[in-house]
């Protein structure tokens, strides 16, 4: 089991090693930081000191050593356009980017799961069917327009939600949250469906078609044989045995929910980090832009590990030290 | 004399599909007595794992039972509502199953399982369901059972793994045990000690045990009474030394000389030529007529019945009138 850890640890850090290479050539030679910072008016003099002074003349493995050391101090340089420490920017808008991921990521499976146990039960039942469509529809109408015909019904028409914005919230400890005010609450809910409707689905889709194949193994006909209770069966039994995949695909969707938000929080006007980033794009602000990617793939290792070790939780199979087969 | 404990009575299993029924059981009877061991024999296809799935209320659709009548204690249970059904499962008939590897469910420790098969039919506390599961590892032969009782399915051989089985299937006593091919997915060097551990815990309890097998040896030396059956109906029914020594249908006799038999030379093993026709392709008349080297020519025309012959019952048309 440690060692298992340690193994992936070591792992996690070489693929956080390449992401911090591509954020690093992106940083350095997609254009030219000196262009980015100085004025039009600045003459060719003054660049070349502002050049050395930022070290850009030095070569390449110096000032990627440099870009790794700031980084793991938490340290990813000064925004072009905003003038202010980018982690700090960043750090500031973290909370509304978690929150909106979270509720969304726990809306899918809340939902999600148990409309999959339905679906895979009563497999011919009117709504099953029902449910299919309707997952139909969430797999292949975009994002953005999921959220825009929400707003159009719930803000335009009804006039019962915000259109945009996290609407009040409240500052605990450096964190806002909008988890404590009903306005925080009420904007939540639209751009959280938004954001979870794909998963949702998907998540519905593989839990139906792993109990449809749970549902034919021998243990479930023995389970029968034996008279447990349809509810033992389906939910202490079945169920449990399509969690791995389950877990796999909803660590895998934590890390797009995320990635997604980015259209969500444009659409929503969201100010998370996701909104930053598109608007980093447009302005060519490339440290905000190197900083985002190191923290989503940093994101997706983190999962990627939690999922690793939940397997142990769930599979007795895979607890390798527990004692071997014998007798 | 009693009330058997099991009485199937004209049962007929049925497949409703888009290209017509399919009817894959037709018209057996049989009848099994307390205690009493009575195997089913014969090829793959001929219906075994249909008639014990009927028994037990676990047909899958599109099967279904579609004539008949299955009784337990003279009461009928073919047409019991699923709830009454399922409370019978376990606890009166229970069932084992051909693959001991995927019969358990791998996420649970064995303990677990049955504890919560124990506490489903009794209202054991947890403590009484353990100690009842741990008296039935030990009655099993599992080793160090109060370790083993908190070990997961693959931590097991699959030897051991068809004791805990077994002990699953018996973990409340019931009056009837089918064994669905209980030893075909073992070791051979094992099949004898399973058979033998089934065979002697039964009757220690008085369970009587349907033993479905396409293997003659394993009846030979197991059950007491036996049915050969032969695409969807019984061929030959009766004691198993008759049935053995003295088979009266031509398709029995062809199945036991079959059987190898130590220290008789033998150059060939003899074989039945052909292979059961498939349920949408049966012939008409006797559906063995085709491979049997005694075929008259009414046999396609009319579908025997069993009759009295000898000890056995065989449902051949050469014995019609008495004959031969
Ligand atoms: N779902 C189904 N649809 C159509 N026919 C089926 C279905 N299930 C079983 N059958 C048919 O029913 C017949 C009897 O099946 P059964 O499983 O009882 O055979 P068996 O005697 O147990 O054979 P084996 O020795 O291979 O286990 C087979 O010919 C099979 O083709
Ligand atoms: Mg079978």
């Amino acid at each position: 089991m440690a060692a298992f850890i340690i193994r992936r640890l070591f792992q996690s850090l070489i693929v956080m090693f390449f992401v911090a290479f591509v954020a690093f050539t992106m940083f350095r030679y997609v254009g030219d930081p000196v262009n980015q910072m100085v004025g039009i008016d600045t003459s060719l003099v003054q660049r070349e000191a502002l050049r050395e002074r930022l070290g850009l003349n030095d070569p390449f493995i110096m000032q990627f050593g440099r870009f790794v050391l700031k980084a793991l101090s938490g340290d990813f340089g000064i925004s072009y356009q905003h003038k202010r420490p980018v982690t700090e920017m960043l750090l500031e808008r973290f909370p509304a980017t978690l929150e909106l991921s979270l509720v969304s990521a726990i809306f899918s499976l809340l939902v999600g799961i148990p409309m999959g146990v339905y679906t895979g039960l009563h497999r011919y039942g009117w709504l099953s069917r029902f449910f299919m469509m309707f997952s139909l529809i969430g797999i292949s109408l975009p994002t953005f327009l999921i959220g825009i015909l929400l707003i159009f019904l719930f803000a335009v028409q009804l006039q019962w939600l915000p259109s945009f914005g996290r609407g009040t919230v409240i500052e605990i400890g450096g964190w806002r949250t909008g988890f404590l005010t009903i306005s925080g609450l009420k904007a939540l809910i639209m751009p959280a469906i938004t954001l979870g409707l794909f998963q949702l689905t998907l998540i519905m889709r593989l839990v139906r078609a792993e109990m449809l194949e749970v549902l034919l193994t021998d243990y479930i006909k023995f389970a029968r044989a034996r008279g447990l209770s349809n509810k033992a069966i389906h939910f202490g039994h079945a169920l449990k045995n399509t969690m791995v995949p389950v877990i796999t695909i909803t660590g895998l969707q934590i890390g797009s929910i995320l990635a997604f938000a980015i259209i969500t929080e444009t659409v929503f006007q969201w100010p998370g980090m996701g909104l930053m980033f598109l608007q980093s794009i447009q302005n060519v602000d490339i440290p905000i832009m190197a900083a985002y990617l190191m923290m989503i793939a940093f994101f997706f290792v983190l999962i990627n590990l939690v999922v690793d070790l939940l397997y142990y939780v769930v599979d007795p199979r895979l607890r390798v030290d527990a004692v071997k087969a014998h007798g | 004399m009693s009330v058997p404990l099991l009485q199937i009575n004209n049962l007929s299993i049925e497949f409703n599909t888009r290209r017509g029924n399919l009817v894959a059981v037709e018209d057996i009877s049989f009848e099994v007595a307390e205690g009493e061991i009575f195997g089913i024999v014969g090829e793959s296809g001929a219906g075994k794992s249909l008639t014990g799935k009927a028994i037990i209320g676990l047909l899958e659709a599109p099967g279904r039972i579609s004539g008949g009548k299955i009784l337990l204690n003279n009461e009928r249970i073919d047409n019991l509502p699923y709830e009454q059904m399922r409370r019978l499962r376990g606890k009166s008939i229970g069932m084992v199953f051909q693959d001991p590897l995927t019969s358990l469910n791998p996420l649970y420790t064995i303990g677990r399982q049955l504890i919560e098969t124990i506490q489903t039919h009794t209202n054991h506390t947890a403590t009484q369901a353990k100690n009842r599961a741990l008296e039935l590892l030990r009655e099993v032969g599992i080793p160090a059972a109060e370790k083993r009782i908190d070990q997961f399915p693959h931590q097991f051989s699959g030897g051991m793994r068809q004791r805990v089985v077994i002990a699953l299937a018996l973990c409340v006593n019931p009056k009837l045990i089918i064994a669905d091919e209980p030893t075909t997915a073992l070791d051979v060097s094992i099949q004898a000690q399973i058979l033998t551990l089934l065979k002697n815990l039964c009757r220690k309890h008085g369970t009587a045990v349907i033993l479905i097998t396409h293997d003659m040896g394993v009846i030979a030396e197991t059950a007491n009474r036996v049915a050969v059956m032969y695409a969807g109906k019984i061929a030959e029914i009766g004691p198993v030394r008759e049935v053995v020594q003295n088979p009266q249908h031509p398709y029995a006799q062809g199945l036991m000389a079959s059987i190898p038999v130590i220290g008789r030379k033998m150059k060939y093993l003899a074989q039945i030529d052909g292979s059961m026709p498939r349920i949408a392709e049966r012939p008409s008349g006797c559906a063995f007529h085709p491979r049997c080297p005694h075929a008259i020519e009414l046999c396609n025309k009319q579908i025997p019945e069993l009759l009295n012959k000898g000890k056995t019952k065989a449902a051949c048309l050469l014995f019609r009138n008495g004959n031969p």
